[in-house]
C-alpha cells in the first residue's frame, strides 16, 4: 500500500506544482502590473504633460529611438492646467537622456496600442528622477484629424473667396 | 402540486435538490480535511489523470487561436496583436470553459460511475449503517479534489495554449517575437486574470458538484449509473455555459 | 464486550404500519427479537424483509405503529443518537457491500479506524482476530477483486463483528452461495451465536438452512407475521400460507398464474 500511495502522494505533488506555475506564469508575466513591480525598484521616475493621450494606457511602453526604456505608471488628469499628466518609469541604466528631449505619443502600427516615443534633446543636462519633459506632443486622434482636413478644405475655400475680396478691394482703391 | 408544474416543477425540484446537497457536501468539507490523504488521492484523480487530455487540448486550441487570429489580424495589418488576442481570448474564455467541458467529460463521469456504483452495490448504504457520514468519507474529497483541480488545470491550458499561438505565430507565420510578448504583457492586465481564476473557480464547483450529485443519487443498478453519468456531462456543459454568460456579463460591466 | 441479557427484548416491532408508492408493505406488523437468540424473518420476495431492516436501524421511519431498538425508538432520533445506535449493531449486507477501493485488511478495520483511536499495533490484531474467526487470516492483504462471493461475505461479516456489537443482522446471507460456503456461513452465524451470546437477526428465504440454527422464526405475509414460533412449530403448522412456503408449493395462497383474463377466450377469441 505505502509504495502506490508515495508515487500517488509524488503525482499530485508535481501536478499541483505544475499548476501554481502556470498561475504563477499568468498572474507575472502576462500582465502590465506584473512586469512593474519588477521595474519599481530599478527605474527612476519623470512626467509630461500632454494636451491628449488618446488611449495611452498604464504599462504602456515608454521609447527612444524605437527602443524600450520604460513604461507609463500612470496617467492623471491634471484640473489646474486642463492636462494630462503622465508618469514614466525609466531604467535606471538610462541615465543620459538630454533633459530637453521631448515626448510624443505615438501608435504602434496602424490600430495598435498608443505608447511613449522620446526624441533626443541636445542639452548637457539629463533626465533624473522627479523631472518634467517640457516638450510634448499629443496623440494624433483620428477623428479630429479628419475634422482637420475637412475644416482646411472649407477654409481653403474661403481664403480663395477672402482673396478675391481684398484684390477686388485693392483693385478699387487703386481706381481711386 | 409540484407534478402539475411538469418540465418546470422538474427542474425547480432538481434545483433545489443539487442546492441542498451542495449545502450538504460544504458542510462536510472542512471534516472531511481531516482525512488528508482522501483528498489528495482525489486531486489526483481529477487533476493528475487530466493532464494529459488537457495539455493536448491546450496546445491544439492554442494553434489554431494563432492560425484564426492571425488571419483576421493581417487584414488591418495588426498581425503584431497576435498575442493578445491569444492571451485574451485563452485568459478569459477558452482557458476556463474547454477545461471545464473536458474536466467533466474526463473526470466528472469518472467521478459519478465511482459514485453511482458504490451505491449500486450498497458500500454507501453500508457506511450509514457503520454510522459513518457518506457524504464526509466519499462525496466530499471527491468535491474538494475537482475544486482544486479545475483552476490549476485552466492555468496550465492557459501557459500551453500561448505557448501553441506562439509556436503558429511566431514560428511558422512569422510574427515578430518580441512584438507578441510585449503587446500582450501591455493589454493583459489582472482583471482579464482575476476574470479567468473566477470563472474557472466557478466552473469548477458546478463540474464537481453535478458529477458527485448525479452518483449519488444514481438509480442503483448498471442502466441507473450510466444514465447518470450521462446527465453529469449534460448538466456540467449547461451550467458552465450558462455561468460564462453571467460571469462574462458581469465583468464587463464592471 | 457486550451481549443483550438471555430473554430480554432486543428488538420489538407493534403494530407497524408502512407504505410506499400506493403500496401496502406492512400492515400491522408484530414482531420481537430476544436477546442472545437466532431470530429468523422468512418470506417470499416482494414482503418487505429489507425493508424491516431498514425501519430497524432508522434508515426510514414508519407510518404508524413501533419500532424499538435496544429501547430506543430509531424514528424518534437525531443524527448523532442514531449513529450511536448503529454502532452497536453490525449488518451484513446481501452482496458484502465492501469497499472497493481497500484491502480485505483495511475494509475489516475500517469501522475502528472511523470510530476509534486504536494504537496501529492493537488494531492490527484486532483485524487478524476477526479475520481469524471467519478463516480468512490468510487474506488479509487482498484486493476485494480477488475475492470470490463466499469469501467477499466472510469479509464483511469480520467487518459487522469487530466492533463487538450487541446484535447482528444478516440480510440475506446465503444467496447465491455454493453448498461448501454456505455451510460456512450456517456455522459462523451459529457459533458467533452460541459462543459469543451475539443476538442475530436473519432475513432469508432459505427455509430449510435457517430451521437448522434459529431459536425463532416469523413468516411474513400480506404485511403482517403470517405465523411465528419455533422452526418445529412453524413446520408442524396447518396454516396454508405456512405451508406452502415451508414446503415449497408451486401454488397456494400464493398463486402460480398471475391474473389474466379468460384463457379460452383469449386463446379462441376474436384475433
Amino acid at each position: 500500500m505505502s509504495n502506490t500511495s508515495r508515487s500517488l502522494e509524488i503525482g499530485t505533488g508535481l501536478f499541483v506544482l505544475l499548476g501554481f506555475a502556470a498561475l504563477a506564469f499568468l498572474t507575472t508575466q502576462l500582465p502590465a502590473s506584473g512586469v512593474q513591480m519588477h521595474h519599481a525598484t530599478d527605474s527612476f521616475q519623470v512626467t509630461a504633460r500632454f494636451d491628449n493621450v488618446g488611449d495611452l494606457k498604464v504599462g504602456a511602453p515608454v521609447t527612444i529611438a524605437g527602443v524600450r526604456i520604460g513604461r507609463v505608471t500612470g496617467v492623471v488628469f491634471d484640473p489646474a492646467d486642463y492636462k494630462a499628466l503622465v508618469t514614466m518609469a525609466i531604467e535606471r541604466r538610462y541615465n543620459q537622456i538630454p533633459d530637453d528631449s521631448d515626448a510624443a505619443i505615438q501608435t504602434s502600427g496602424l490600430l495598435g496600442a498608443k505608447y511613449v516615443g522620446l526624441g533626443p534633446g541636445g542639452s548637457g543636462t539629463y533626465l533624473a528622477n522627479g523631472t518634467q519633459i517640457q516638450f510634448t506632443q499629443s496623440a494624433l486622434v483620428l477623428e479630429n484629424l479628419v475634422n482637420k482636413f475637412f475644416a482646411g478644405v472649407a477654409g481653403g475655400k474661403k481664403d480663395d473667396d477672402a482673396k478675391k475680396d481684398d484684390n477686388a478691394k485693392k483693385d478699387d482703391n487703386a481706381k481711386k | 402540486m409540484a407534478r402539475s408544474l411538469g418540465p418546470v416543477g422538474d427542474i425547480l425540484g432538481k434545483s433545489g435538490r443539487v442546492a441542498l446537497f451542495f449545502i450538504r457536501v460544504l458542510g462536510q468539507c472542512l471534516p472531511s480535511l481531516g482525512q488528508p490523504r482522501l483528498v489528495i488521492a482525489q486531486i489526483y484523480n481529477a487533476g493528475a489523470r487530466s493532464l494529459i487530455i488537457i495539455m493536448l487540448c491546450g496546445l491544439f486550441v492554442g494553434m489554431v487561436l494563432g492560425l484564426q487570429g492571425y488571419d483576421l489580424l493581417q487584414r488591418f495589418g495588426s498581425e503584431s496583436a497576435l498575442g493578445v488576442a491569444a492571451a485574451l481570448g485563452l485568459v478569459r474564455e477558452l482557458g476556463p470553459v474547454i477545461t471545464a467541458l473536458l474536466f467533466a467529460g474526463r473526470a466528472g463521469t469518472s467521478l459519478t460511475s465511482e459514485i453511482g456504483l458504490m451505491r449500486a452495490t450498497d458500500q454507501l448504504t453500508a457506511m450509514e449503517m457503520m454510522a459513518v457520514d457518506p457524504v464526509r468519507r466519499v462525496v466530499a474529497p471527491r468535491f474538494l479534489g475537482g475544486l482544486i483541480a479545475v483552476p490549476l488545470l485552466t492555468a496550465i491550458f492557459d501557459v500551453i495554449g500561448i505557448f501553441g499561438a506562439q509556436l503558429i505565430g511566431v514560428g511558422l507565420l512569422g510574427v515578430e517575437s518580441g512584438s507578441f510578448w510585449s503587446q500582450m504583457q501591455s493589454a493583459v492586465d489582472m482583471r482579464d486574470i482575476n476574470e479567468g481564476l473566477v470563472k474557472s473557480l466557478v466552473f469548477g464547483v458546478a463540474c464537481s458538484l453535478m458529477a458527485v450529485y448525479e452518483g449519488y443519487f444514481a438509480e442503483p443498478t448498471a442502466e441507473g449509473v450510466g444514465l447518470a453519468t450521462t446527465r453529469t456531462v449534460v448538466t456540467s456543459a449547461v451550467l458552465t455555459l450558462l455561468f460564462d454568460y453571467l460571469l462574462t456579463a458581469a465583468f464587463l460591466n464592471s | 464486550m457486550e451481549s443483550s441479557e438471555p430473554g430480554s427484548s432486543v428488538v420489538e416491532v407493534r403494530d407497524l404500519r408502512y407504505s410506499i408508492g400506493g403500496r401496502v408493505i406492512f400492515d400491522g406488523l408484530n414482531l420481537s427479537v430476544r436477546g442472545g437468540e437466532i431470530t429468523a424473518v422468512m418470506g417470499p420476495s416482494g414482503t418487505g424483509k429489507t425493508t424491516l431492516l431498514r425501519l430497524l436501524m432508522g434508515a426510514i421511519r414508519p407510518d404508524s405503529g413501533t419500532v424499538t431498538l435496544f429501547g430506543e425508538q430509531p424514528s424518534r432520533l437525531g443524527r448523532v443518537g442514531l449513529y450511536a445506535l448503529r454502532q452497536r449493531v453490525g449488518m451484513l449486507f446481501q452482496n458484502g457491500a465492501l469497499m472497493s477501493d481497500l484491502s480485505v485488511f483495511e475494509n475489516v478495520a475500517f469501522p475502528l479506524r472511523a470510530h476509534t483511536r486504536l494504537p496501529e499495533p492493537l488494531l492490527r490484531r484486532l483485524v487478524l482476530m476477526k479475520l481469524q474467526a471467519v478463516g480468512l487470516r490468510g487474506a488479509a492483504e487482498l484486493d476485494t477483486s480477488a475475492l470470490s462471493g463466499g469469501m467477499a461475505r466472510r469479509v464483511a461479516l469480520a467487518r459487522a463483528i469487530v466492533m463487538d456489537p450487541e446484535l447482528l443482522v444478516y440480510d440475506e446471507p446465503f444467496v447465491g452461495l455454493d453448498p461448501i460456503s454456505l455451510g460456512v456461513i450456517l456455522r459462523l452465524i451459529q457459533t458467533l451465536n452460541s459462543t459469543l451470546g451475539i443476538t442475530s437477526i436473519v432475513v432469508t428465504h432459505d427455509v430449510e438452512e435457517i430451521s437448522r440454527i434459529a431459536h425463532r422464526s416469523y413468516l411474513l405475509a400480506n404485511g403482517r407475521a403470517a405465523a411465528a414460533g419455533s422452526p418445529a412449530e412453524l413446520r408442524a403448522t396447518a396454516a396454508p400460507v405456512v405451508r406452502q412456503f415451508m414446503s415449497g408449493l408451486p401454488d397456494g395462497p400464493v398463486p402460480f398464474h398471475v391474473p389474466a383474463p379468460d384463457y379460452r377466450e383469449q386463446l379462441l377469441g376474436s384475433p
